[in-house]
């Protein structure tokens, strides 16, 4: 598919050329036998089945050509996927920057990932409809203004492969932050990322971030049993059964990630999964290397700037040498007015001020959380937390 | 494919442009031409006077037309030159862009239509293909 998706240079005509092989296929092979290379019987078919359609079409003699001239695969292996090779360059182009966010983490489920279009939608609580077009201006996007088939050149790789990683990223963050009720769509999500991560650094075994990306994964998604309770209710990590963590996730999450951080310096996602590696090590929540958490958020401010990540130093930090330090630094971003809009701000700052015996403004803040919250389980926790202060 | 690379930048920023700042500019400006050349891909390419010499006219459905003294639309960053040049993809397209010698300004880069070649034909010929 990819293969056909890179010599056509449109995804339509490609899938549709696949799904006409298939149809052909299910025909024939009742009758006639499955062919020794299954595979390579698909994508020859698929192949002729677009030379039809484009001579019809009376187009570009040099894509003909180039169609024409494309190896049907060896008899060998039933090697469903010759050409590894193109799966890189789709996901490098799936999630090329010319396109919109959400375009990217679209097409990287829909072609990459095999989802339909209802199952994108339904994990991003889109209608079918509006995924569709989302996917279809998308393609268009690609065609129109000629983003290429290409495994960007060794001074853009670093760049483009940030793009790659982020659009994978937030797909497992759609399926990890999925409230309980919901449960089987977005657990599917996570695997489809893990799966997807998998592939990737298979791709490109010499890529740290990948592989740091990896890590990260596996090391969130080993505690997916103890995020919440039997009531769907959420589970903050310092009181999570840790006994629930899986720990053949573990084991393998931390393997990848000492790989990663053999490469100097760190980059963001090492550097995460440093931290994830860090929490996850730890016996109790209180026996957690607290400083050396508050240290590597420090570096990673400085690899990856954001209002965010100065947030989670802020909670390390807190942690690290105590509520008042932690609050002088959340006091700061509330200043500065980035994140005056995100809840988590609001319920980290409230709980500091909870610890230093200030239930009046803890009260506040949590109020403030509770405005704009918008997640089902998240907004449950606030509610408690507030109860819970009986101010 | 041909592609138009429009410059936008706050033009108050330019016009305190100190004289060795000036020339500087216009030296980088001469440079990224030249390499746009020397590469076979510059079409064209000029840089515009400041916006408050621009001239706007509104053809109206009825046909007639009005004409108002300023730019097309009144923004904080103003159209101030273009680039046609003739690359191979977007990504191509894209590392011109990168160079253009703006801190602070923006680039938008667009393909141009191409009515004659094959692009048109095969969106007619596939719809009529699946009919």
């Amino acid at each position: 598919m990819a293969t056909l998706i890179r010599v056509l240079g449109d995804f339509d005509l490609a899938e549709e050329a696949v799904q006409e092989a298939f149809v052909v296929a299910l025909e024939r092979w009742p009758r006639d036998g499955i062919p020794s290379n299954p595979g390579g019987w698909i994508i020859t078919t698929a192949r002729n089945r677009a030379i039809d359609r484009l001579r019809r079409a009376r187009t570009y003699e040099g894509k003909l050509r180039e169609l024409a001239a494309l190896e049907p695969p060896g008899e060998g292996g039933a090697d469903m996927d010759p050409f590894p090779d193109d799966r890189l360059r789709l996901f490098f182009t799936c999630c090329h920057p010319a396109l919109a966010p959400e375009a990217r983490v679209a097409l990287t489920l829909r072609t990459l990932g095999g989802l339909s279009t209802a199952e994108v939608g339904r994990a991003f609580l889109t209608g079918e409809g509006a995924m569709q077009q989302r996917l279809v201006r998308a393609k268009r996007k690609i065609r129109d203004a000629r983003i290429p088939y290409v495994v960007p050149a060794e001074h853009d790789l670093p760049e483009r492969l940030r793009s790659v990683l982020a659009a994978l990223y937030l797909v497992f963050n759609e399926g990890y932050l999925a409230t309980a009720s919901d449960g089987l769509v977005r657990r599917e999500l996570c695997d489809e990322a893990l799966r997807l991560t998998r592939m990737l650094l298979e791709l490109m075994p010499d890529e740290p971030e990948a592989r740091a990306l990896l890590a990260l994964m596996l090391l969130h998604h080993s505690r997916r049993e103890a995020r919440t309770d039997a009531a769907g209710e959420m589970v903050l990590l310092a009181d999570q059964d840790r006994s629930l963590w899986h720990a053949e996730e573990i084991e393998e999450g931390l393997g990848l990630a000492r790989r990663a951080l053999r490469f100097q310096p760190p980059g963001p996602y090492s550097l995460q999964a440093a931290i994830a590696a860090e929490h996850v090590s730890a016996a109790t929540y209180e026996a957690t290397a607290w400083p050396r958490i508050a240290e590597l958020y420090r570096l990673l401010l400085e690899a990856e700037p954001s209002p965010v990540v100065a947030l989670n130093r802020a909670v390390a930090v807190a942690m690290a040498e105590g509520p008042e330090a932690g609050l002088e630094l959340m006091d700061g971003l509330l200043r500065a007015g980035d994140l005056e809009g995100y809840h988590l701000l609001h319920s980290a700052r409230a709980d500091l001020l909870g610890r230093l015996d200030r239930p009046d403004e803890a009260a506040a803040a949590y109020r403030r959380a509770l405005e704009l919250a918008v997640n089902p389980v998240e907004r449950s926790f606030i509610e408690r937390r507030l109860a819970g202060l009986g101010a | 494919m041909k592609y138009l690379l429009t410059l936008f930048a706050d033009e108050d920023a330019r016009a305190a442009f100190k004289p060795e700042q000036q020339a500087q500019s216009m030296q980088a400006w001469d440079a990224y031409t030249k390499d746009t050349v020397a590469a076979g891909v510059h079409l064209g390419g000029e840089g515009l006077q400041p916006s408050s010499t621009a001239t706007t006219v509104r053809i109206e459905q009825s046909g007639d037309h009005f004409v108002s003294d300023g730019p097309f639309a009144e923004t904080k960053e103003q159209l101030g030159g273009y680039y046609l040049l003739d690359c191979a993809d977007l990504d191509d397209a894209l590392a011109w862009a990168k160079r253009v010698p703006m801190p602070g300004g923006a680039v938008e880069v667009r393909p141009v239509m191409n009515y004659e070649g094959s692009e048109m034909h095969t969106n007619e010929a596939e719809a009529e293909a699946r009919r």
